[in-house]
């Protein structure tokens, strides 16, 4: 499959061509960017969750040195709230409470960190200094923070009294009530998914550039998606002709899904560009990316699974609140409920499914998507219910699924959460995580451990995850207000060069080379006569970004389509030019033959023709050679594998390390092993930064008590294994793309963080502890100890 | 307001500051070097690493003032020319960069390690990153990159 001829092409693990600047702090990120008369924005943000403001006086502020402007929500009065992508429906069939997200708060504060005024000055020292003579009167409320007892309010939104945004369901809730009336074992268990902080190192930034002749803005923004963001700021906040704004996303410094939405900041920026006519700039500074960057995850759930007497699984029930936050940020809606719920059947032939998802709003951080987005809350709940049911009938955890699993055979498989699977082979990569991790040997570690007076534990788990985002009728049909395509334009430029333009976005994928190497594989031209262009709408096609690992899969397809085009013009050319019928012109190695012989002309020759068409089929083309290609996807993609965990836990101190990790992924088709192994990584660290280390903790006055990097615990260096990665064995590609690729960029954050908790379970099974929540701190392992040690 | 001298990057370099300005700002927003960047406010995440008279420092926890008459190299004038500097090189070889945000002061901090410690073992590396956050890598491919090219700069 993989292609030996080009060692740039589809397959080679080439080296990134993003990396030349990098690597010599030649990157340019957004906060990089300085313009000619530049100003700084500070905002002022709440001190408190929830309060009244009675009176805010910028007076002071206004007149003090080098402010240029003051901003307050009467300011913005004209100015739409941010828009939430998708519209979920109740299971009464009322839609979701959408209420206003101001850009500015009005009249009231919802959170710590929520905006309140904006200093605009001269330097942003200046800006901060202005900042402390605003005088804001707040009447606090009481804050909501706690999920279960926020219907006793106070309502944070009048739109909704008990403060609940939605009430969904999907499944069919009498045929999982009659399998668990047959059910032979019933295991339910009871855990949350830990808030988390998606902590990309490069802050959120922004600068607006008015430009009074043409009446155009620019946006410059660490960003995920520009076309999105025009959009939404063009269509839904200012309602200003989308013509007249261009976003440009420069190099982005990580996004995780924090950098999808739109923000308050890009609007304010946007909006004081246009009144004083000169450039503003906005960068976060840690602090308040803790206090105002979407965070993730946060859900509670009761999760319930019945088992026949032969351990099939015939039932799933899932009860889940799911944290909004504040406001509902872009998506945040879609996370917990089409992502989450729909991938409830995993990789399991469980024919009855039900889940509840009641999403709540609380005095806290709007939640969105972060790195799998409702994928590993589902894979989480569902892998947890497994380990613990394979403990209470005594099977083993690996076998248990394996028996569970949905044949070779039975794809394309129709669960009964709505989605289709196109194709799989669960066993093989259960097979090969268990011969990689050594999980026959694992006793005679444990006892070893056991020896050194430390606990050993080993856990698995199997994901699978829908990605490539999305069939644009299904996504419609389902609430999202945006269609799931992606745009390619393909130029071949009048010397043979390439110059590829993706609506994609690249902020750490490496697009431009894993792009190019699609390029260069196809129209068989060298790797470094391509170039990517990404991330400005006014030199791209409208296209949706990157999210939900999404990029190869629908924007690598766009390409592809172009590519076609490009193809079946050039070989019209080159059929008029060797004098021959279209029908006798094969492409192949980057060069248009007559079949069966040597006669051919290049595609450096064929676009030289199109562009100096002296010797042209006028009478049939048009010059030029470049083509555009929308792959609206016909179905999602399902990127499944199977990860396990081991640790050592010293009971003495609860100190739990991962001593071993071993991933195999079925990714469908791989471009580039290096770069997806890369993702994988990172995909791996994040997940067991959720289970050992991060937690987003708010006290009880809604108070943000991990507020930094020193109270919030990144993984650091010292905290990972060395991983066993096995990716470039690729069993089933994707069916229905022209690549056959699935989408590698979030399963590492998908499968690893149940992996580690069932191997942190697995660690104390001596103990009798059925479950512990994440994160695994030392403080809860040793908790858990003590607790059940008490017990017995 | 003050004046700091200092030599960056082998060119001396003069800044009016105040006394509040710290070293990233002179060499981000006075000298335009734009590779050293700021992750954090807490003296964390080490995307600010640059080297003061050849010791590395978070250069968002320096005082311009501090560094008066200092020299400073930051990622910038690690490497002269067309050629990569052996660690730039190790970090591209490796694939010990994605985003690429933390590469500058990884980079910075890892030629250090490397001088350090030029045969150090992965559980070294590992503890010598700690004032190095990187949210894209999960960083098996920065310890990598740290030992090869340490080997690189041993034979340099
Ligand atoms: S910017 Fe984070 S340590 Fe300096
Ligand atoms: S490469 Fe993105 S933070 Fe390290």
């Amino acid at each position: 499959m993989n292609h030996v001829a080009n060692p740039t092409g589809i397959g080679a693990s080439v080296k990134r061509v993003e990396d030349l600047r990098f690597v010599r702090g030649k990157g340019r990120y957004t906060d990089d960017i300085r313009l000619h008369g530049e100003t700084h924005a500070y905002i002022i943000r709440s001190p408190h969750a929830h309060a009244k403001i009675a009176k805010i006086d910028t007076s002071r502020a206004a007149a003090a040195a080098g402010v240029v402007m003051v901003i307050t929500a009467a300011d913005l009065a004209k100015l739409g709230g941010l828009p939430c992508g998708w519209l979920i429906h109740s299971k009464d069939g009322s839609p979701m409470k959408e209420p206003k997200h101001p850009v500015l708060a009005e009249g009231k504060v919802r959170h710590v960190g929520d905006s309140v005024a904006v200093v605009v000055a001269e330097t942003l020292a200046a800006a901060r200094d202005a900042a402390e003579l605003i005088e804001v009167d707040y009447e606090p409320l009481p804050a909501v923070i706690d999920m279960s007892k926020a219907a006793a309010g106070p309502a944070l939104h009048e739109a909704s009294p008990n403060n609940q945004c939605f009430d969904w369901h999907i499944g069919d809730e009498a045929a999982v009530k009659d399998a668990f009336a047959k059910a032979a074992h019933v295991t339910k268990l009871e855990l949350i998914n830990n808030r988390l902080a998606p902590n990309a190192i490069e802050p959120r930034a922004y600068i607006a550039d008015f430009i009074q002749a043409t009446g155009e803005t620019t946006l410059y923004t660490s960003n995920q998606n520009p076309h999105v963001i025009r959009l939404l700021a063009g269509a839904f906040v200012f309602q200003m002709p989308e013509h007249k704004l261009r976003v440009i996303a420069p190099d982005v410094g990580g996004g995780f899904g924090s950098k999808i939405y739109h923000y308050a900041e890009e609007a304010i920026v946007i909006w004081a560009a246009g009144q004083i006519g000169r450039p503003v700039r906005w960068t976060s500074d840690r602090s308040e990316a803790f206090i105002s960057d979407a965070q993730g995850r946060d859900h509670k759930t009761v999760v319930e699974l019945a088992l026949d007497k032969d351990g099939k699984f015939i039932g799933l029930r899932a009860d889940t609140l799911a944290n909004v936050g504040a406001y509902l940020s872009t998506f945040a809606s879609v996370v917990p409920t089409i992502l989450h719920a729909t991938l409830l059947a995993g990789n399991y032939t469980t024919p009855a499914i039900y889940c509840n998802v009641k999403a709540i709003f609380t005095n806290t951080v709007p939640v969105d998507a972060y790195r799998g987005a409702g994928r590993p809350e589902a894979t989480y709940l569902l892998e947890r219910v497994i380990d613990l049911a394979a403990i209470e009938t005594k099977r083993d955890p690996a076998e248990l699924r394996r028996i569970n699993f949905i044949a070779p055979s039975q794809f394309p498989y129709q669960t009964p959460v709505a989605l289709q699977y196109d194709t799989g082979n669960y066993g093989r990569t259960l097979d090969m995580a268990l011969a990689a991790a050594k999980y026959k040997d694992f006793p005679t570690r444990r006892a070893e451990a056991k020896a050194r007076g430390k606990l050993r534990g080993i856990g698995i788990a199997n994901y699978i995850e829908a990605c490539g985002i999305a069939p644009s009728a299904v996504a419609g049909a389902l609430g999202g207000r945006a269609g799931g395509y992606e745009s390619g334009a393909i130029r071949v430029n009048p010397t043979g060069s390439v110059t590829v333009m993706t609506g994609s976005h690249s902020h750490g994928q490496g697009h431009e080379t894993t792009f190019a190497q699609i390029v260069s594989d196809k129209l068989g031209i060298p790797f470094d006569q391509v170039d990517v262009v990404h991330g400005d709408t006014a030199r791209t096609p409208f296209g949706m970004g990157t999210y939900g690992s999404r990029s190869i899969a629908v924007g690598g397809s766009a390409l592809i389509k172009a590519m076609d085009k490009i193809i079946a013009k050039g070989k019209q050319i080159a059929a008029h030019l060797l004098e021959v019928s279209d029908q006798d012109v094969v492409f192949e190695n980057g060069a248009f033959t007559v079949a069966g012989t040597d006669r051919k002309k290049t595609i450096g020759e064929v676009a030289f023709q199109a562009y100096v068409p002296h010797n042209f089929p006028h009478d049939k083309l048009e010059p030029g050679l470049e083509e555009q290609a929308f792959y609206d996807p016909k179905n999602f993609t399902f990127p499944a594998g199977t990860y396990i965990c081991e640790v050592e836990i010293d009971p003495d101190t609860g100190v739990t390390k991962v001593v071993d990790f071993t991933a195999a992924d079925d990714f469908g088709r791989i471009i580039n092993p290096m770069i997806v192994e890369g993702q994988v990584q990172g995909g791996l660290a994040q997940g067991i930064g959720q289970a050992l280390l991060e937690h987003c903790i708010y006290g009880a006055d809604g108070q943000l008590l991990t507020g930094s990097f020193m109270d919030y615990a990144m993984p650091r260096a010292d905290d990972l294994p060395m991983f066993k990665i096995s990716t470039t064995d690729t069993p089933t590609p994707c069916t229905h793309n022209p690549l056959g690729v699935k989408g590698c960029g979030e399963a590492g954050a998908i499968g690893s963080p149940v992996a580690l908790i069932n191997a942190v379970v697995n660690a104390l099974s001596e103990f009798g502890v059925k479950h512990i929540d994440m994160p695994a701190t030392p403080q809860a392992v040793w908790r858990a100890i003590q607790t059940a040690k008490s017990k017995t | 307001m003050p004046t700091v001298s200092l030599t960056v990057n082998g060119k001396a370099a003069n800044a009016t500051v105040e006394g509040r300005t710290l070293l990233v700002q002179v060499l981000r927003e006075t000298l335009k070097l734009t590779g050293t960047h700021v992750g954090c406010d807490t003296s964390q995440c080490g995307a600010c690493v640059v080297h003061v008279d050849g010791k590395p420092v978070k250069s968002c926890t320096v005082l311009a003032l501090q560094a008066d008459g200092c020299a400073v190299t930051s990622i910038e004038g690690l490497s002269q020319g067309a050629d990569l500097h052996p660690m730039q090189q190790a970090f591209r070889d490796c694939h010990g960069l994605q985003c690429g945000f933390c590469t500058p002061g990884m980079i910075m901090t890892a030629v250090d390690i490397a001088k350090r410690h030029p045969e150090a073992d992965e559980a070294t590396i590992r503890r010598e990153l700690e004032g190095n956050l990187c949210r894209c890598t999960g960083y098996a491919n920065i310890v990598k990159a740290v030992q090869t090219g340490a080997a690189a700069m041993r034979q340099g």
